[in-house]
């Protein structure tokens, strides 16, 4: 033991100069790679939110400071994309949630024929996001598609309902495309999880007389909340970031109901090629994005006390 | 050592591959003495590819020191592509198909010459002259008009005939009292279907609705301030917002586009719509059409919006007058009018020639009127953001989350903020 | 295996109404959740093989009365002269190449640093990590504008080359991140008994840790492609054309053309599925555990 914790020591504190250099060069590649496609475009596009910067008028580009920043964050459009963002993450992380809570403990079940379920369950997580909204998109039309047929002919509905034609409705059925997508990867990871929970501790509860929903509560659940808490923070993040699916779906219409603030940085940079204002907007979203982590991170840390 | 070896080997023919693939991609050249022109089009739009390379091939015959190789794209990547090639990029492009909604927003970055002067005068007389505005913008002329375009009204004979109309609507008011009619005889459930979701279409709708209200489809006055939100283009969307409400619209007109607004009519299930020349041919179809022979088409009153798209040449071409005698080739009256199928010729005297119009009597008989009428969407600088907003306007009156007063006023709000970016 | 509704009370009392039931009603979950998943995807494929007129009447039939192969033939190896569909095709073969490239590339370059961070533990190497995940964290739109100016200027807009740089940029942190924590979870003893050997480091890696980490390499490779196929925004702004565009692209494109063809649409959705629905069936095993280590430990 001893022994081996000396060459522990002698292999990660004293590093020899030849392995100094070694682990640079094994590092370079992929810094390279990283950092002219990441870490550069960064400090461009910090330098770019700073000037006024419409590719079309190349010839007037004056140094305008916070402009940009000031433009966007009095822009009431920019509020009202973050306002349909806000919608859109919370509702669709909150029901991918719960209802990958509920998958995880179905699948967790000792039912026969589950591993059917198992290894079903990845299939929407594994459509492209392209396949997945355009799937949508065709079951959701008004005139033809899956949805309108299904509840009008098992009479939940007697008329067709114009789901992504409608600004009022669209957002909602972009969530579900979202949910169908990734409930299954939350489902997974609460499954990991659920499967890592001591036995002895249940046992010693049910033999004091628990039943099976306090078991859950009090044992289960706090034993799977640090998974619970990544699930979220990683659901949140791309939830903020999501474009694909609405783009394919919508285009951020009807009426901009679905205008999110990645789908509304897009437009303001390619639209109307202010890229000054997008690259605004892309900082802006990136600092939101990273409040939120760090919110998240808080909790993990605080609640993950075992 | 063997495994250093075998890491640098594999990283060179990585490497290398990755090079190789690289430099697959371009390949241009052009050869001492002949001049090699670069033209970009659109895919589908009008002449079908086949049909333009055909023309090309006939112009390279006629001009043997001149090549040009041809270049499709679709339309959402037709705009980008002239952008980033002439803003910061390569300047590949000597002449390029542009849409009529963007000589203002090329000639004010100047990435489009000015044709103006250069234009023979055989060409200016003998084209319809609203075919120009197409290409024009503060009374200079950006490209040669090529490819006519205009919203035509279709509509139902069979339908009009059964609830007494024996002629199409000449005015907006007399299509309203028809679509009345027709709907209370329970004759069709919508009447009218419209291209009205939100998107460049919508707008090309409510221009030429527009233009048959009073006060025709100004969108501006002479300084540059906005007028939408009144006389003609406020009247057309409350127009359109009570076609809605009153049922005389079929209401997923808010999701449609031209595709859809032809499907409808061809199934039989609409009235009246306004769409774009290519609808005449699938309506006598019958392999697609249930009411071949039904279809009635008539410019629209008023005027029809201007969709036609003209060539233009780049700022960055170093053969302008090689790129000028292509694009007058193409849009000849010669070449026109042997590729007639898909396109119509915009020469007024094309519409004189009974053989040419055999095929399509009623298509050529409305299209001489129509052409001479066209209007043109906003010629602003920053038409793409106005489009943006006057689509979002459109939905929301519509909708009937705004009034349309207040959705076009919205948008005048925002016009001093678009014009200075 | 613990389980919440597992009934541990005594024998005789296994088959009360209240056991029965609770079973039934998880077995009607299952089935339920069964359909829920399938459903959608199963009526796309049903879909795509209808014909125009099956699809547009009205009331929908569930079961196409002409069933039609024409579609996916011609979006796959059938001959076809729709310009649509050859651009299809052309986007299938950019996205393999793009996606294939990338993540060789990626999977070489991260492992080589994965392994450089869990054995060589140097002066902020933690933090570097960090750093890489914060990529992760941004919006795509927040790094495009200047690759997109620079691919601009250099004439590479539209070009495969350009993708597979830009897509190693962003799989290469998660290769790095994913390899990390695997090489963590395998013991240094064996790097020791290399080098005892005689071995360099990169010799240990390549001879010894490399063979060891197959399954770790193997989901994470999964994984990488997964991400790569699945991109469409660095697409739709990097790429104009069939020189270039990636599958995602060419369905977004499909929309616009064939926006009453639905048919057609449903069968590019499909095929466009169908090779990473394929993998991910195949390598379930492999993407769950390369999830799960990656999240739950990280």
């Amino acid at each position: 033991m001893q022994l081996f914790a000396e060459r522990q020591l002698k292999l990660t504190r004293r590093l020899p100069k030849g392995e100094q250099w070694l682990a640079g060069a094994m590092i370079a590649p992929a810094a390279f790679v990283i950092f002219f496609v990441a870490a550069v475009p960064l400090v461009g596009v910090l330098w770019m939110s700073l000037f006024h910067h419409v590719l079309i008028n190349p010839n007037y580009q004056p140094f305008v400071g916070l402009g940009n920043y000031t433009d966007q964050l009095g822009n009431p459009d920019f509020w009202a994309a973050v306002q349909r963002s806000l919608i859109f993450t919370v509702a669709s992380t909150s029901i991918e949630l719960v209802l990958g809570l509920l998958l995880a403990l179905l699948m967790n079940q000792p039912l026969r024929l589950r591993w059917i379920l198992r290894g079903l369950v990845i299939l929407p997580w594994a459509l492209p996001g392209v396949s997945n909204a355009l799937m949508w998109r065709w079951i959701d039309q008004a005139q033809y598609g899956a949805l309108n047929a299904l509840l009008t002919q098992t009479g939940l509905s007697n008329s067709y309902i114009n789901w992504l034609g409608d600004p009022h409705i669209a957002i909602y059925m972009v969530v579900l495309a979202d949910v169908y997508k990734n409930t299954p990867l939350v489902a997974l990871l609460i499954l990991a999880a659920l499967q890592t929970v001591p036995k002895e501790p249940i046992e010693a509860a049910r033999v004091d007389g628990a039943g099976s929903f306090q078991i859950f509560r009090y044992i289960t659940l706090s034993w799977i909340k640090p998974v619970i808490l990544i699930a979220l923070v990683l659901r949140t993040m791309d939830a903020f970031k999501v474009f694909d699916t609405i783009w394919i779906m919508t285009k951020g219409g009807p009426a901009n109901s679905t205008q999110t603030i990645a789908i509304y940085a897009y437009q303001t940079a390619y639209n109307t090629y202010n890229f000054g204002g997008g690259a605004a907007l892309g900082y802006l979203i990136a600092l939101l994005i990273a409040v939120l982590a760090a919110i998240y991170i808080r909790l993990l840390r605080g609640g993950t006390a075992r | 050592m063997a495994t250093k070896v075998r890491y640098r080997i594999a990283g060179l023919a990585a490497v290398a591959l990755i090079a190789l693939e690289g430099c697959s991609s371009s390949g241009q050249g052009s050869s001492g003495g002949t001049i090699t022109l670069h033209a970009l089009f659109m895919k589908q739009a009008g002449y079908s590819d086949q049909e333009v390379a055909d023309m090309t091939t006939a112009f390279e015959a006629a001009n043997p020191d001149i090549k040009v190789q041809t270049e499709f794209v679709a339309y959402e990547a037709l705009h980008d592509k002239i952008v980033t090639d002439q803003v910061g990029g390569s300047g590949i492009y000597d002449t390029v198909l542009m849409d009529t909604i963007w000589p203002a927003e090329f000639a004010h970055a100047g990435i489009v010459q000015d044709l103006t002067s250069m234009l023979p005068s055989d060409f200016t007389t003998g084209v319809f002259q609203s075919a120009f505005a197409g290409g024009e913008y503060n009374g200079h002329f950006y490209g040669v008009p090529w490819l006519n375009d205009t919203e035509f009204l279709f509509y139902n004979k069979a339908m009009l005939a059964q609830a007494g109309f024996s002629n199409p609507p000449t005015t907006w008011a007399e299509l309203m009292t028809q679509a009345q009619a027709l709907k209370s005889k329970g004759i069709v459930q919508y009447p009218f279907v419209g291209q009205w979701a939100q998107s460049e279409l919508g707008v090309c709708d409510w221009t030429t609705i527009a233009a048959g209200q009073s006060g025709g489809a100004t969108f501006f006055d002479g300084s540059g301030n906005p007028t939408f939100n009144q006389g003609g283009p406020l009247a057309a969307l409350q127009l359109m917002a009570q076609m809605k409400n009153e049922g005389l619209a079929n209401p997923a007109s808010l999701g449609y586009g031209s595709d859809d607004v032809r499907n409808v009519l061809i199934a039989g299930q609409a009235a009246f719509g306004l769409d774009w020349t290519y609808v005449y041919a699938a309506a006598n179809d019958p392999s697609q059409s249930k009411v071949v022979g039904q279809i009635g088409i008539t410019a629209a009153p008023g005027g029809g919006t201007n969709g036609g798209m003209s060539m233009a040449i780049t700022r960055s071409s170093k053969h302008v007058d090689a790129a000028l005698k292509y694009d007058l080739f193409l849009a000849s009256q010669e070449q026109e009018e042997k590729y007639t199928d898909n396109a119509l010729p915009e020469w007024k005297a094309s519409f004189d020639k009974p053989d040419l119009a055999k095929g399509a009597p009623d298509l050529w008989a409305a299209a001489k009127v129509a052409f001479n009428t066209m209007v043109s969407r906003p010629m602003v600088p920053y038409y793409t953001s106005l489009s943006n907003a006057l689509q979002v306007a459109i939905q929301k009156a519509l909708t009937g989350e705004e009034t349309p007063k207040a959705a076009l006023d919205d948008v005048a709000a925002q016009v001093p903020n678009m014009a200075n970016q | 295996m613990t389980t919440i509704a597992a009934d541990p009370r005594p024998r005789h009392r296994r088959w009360s109404f209240r056991a029965v039931a609770v079973r039934t009603g998880l077995y009607v979950a299952m089935i339920a959740t069964l359909v829920c998943i399938l459903a959608p995807f199963v009526w796309l494929a049903i879909s795509s093989i209808s014909s125009q007129a099956d699809l547009i009447t009205i009331p929908l039939q569930w079961i196409p009365a002409h069933p039609t192969l024409s579609r996916l033939e011609a979006l796959t190896f059938g001959s076809t002269t729709d310009d649509s569909a050859l651009a299809f095709r052309a986007a299938l073969g950019n996205s393999l190449v793009v996606v294939g490239s990338t993540t060789a590339i990626a999977m070489v370059t991260g492992t080589v640093a994965a392994y450089a961070f869990a054995r060589l533990h140097f002066w902020g190497s933690n933090r570097l990590v960090y750093v890489f995940l914060a990529t992760y964290m941004l919006p795509p739109i927040a790094l495009i504008l200047p690759v997109y100016e620079f691919l601009s200027g250099i004439g590479l807009l539209d070009t495969r080359i350009a993708l597979i740089a830009v897509y190693s940029g962003f799989v290469t942190p998660f290769v790095v991140w994913l390899m990390r924590g695997y090489f963590e979870g395998v013991s240094t003893d064996l790097d020791d008994a290399a080098r005892v050997d005689g071995c360099s480091r990169l010799g240990a890696l390549w001879r010894v840790i490399l063979p060891v980490s197959l399954p770790g390499l193997f989901s994470t490779a999964v994984l990488a492609f997964l991400l790569c196929w699945d991109e469409f925004f660095y697409a739709l702004i990097l790429t104009q054309t069939s020189a270039s565009q990636t599958l995602p692209v060419a369905i977004n494109d499909f929309i616009g053309r064939h926006s009453t063809d639905f048919g057609m649409l449903a069968a590019g959705g499909l095929i466009a599925a169908l090779p990473p629905v394929v993998i991910a069936f195949v390598c379930q095993r492999y993407i769950v555990s390369g999830l799960t280590a990656g999240s739950v430990k990280g």
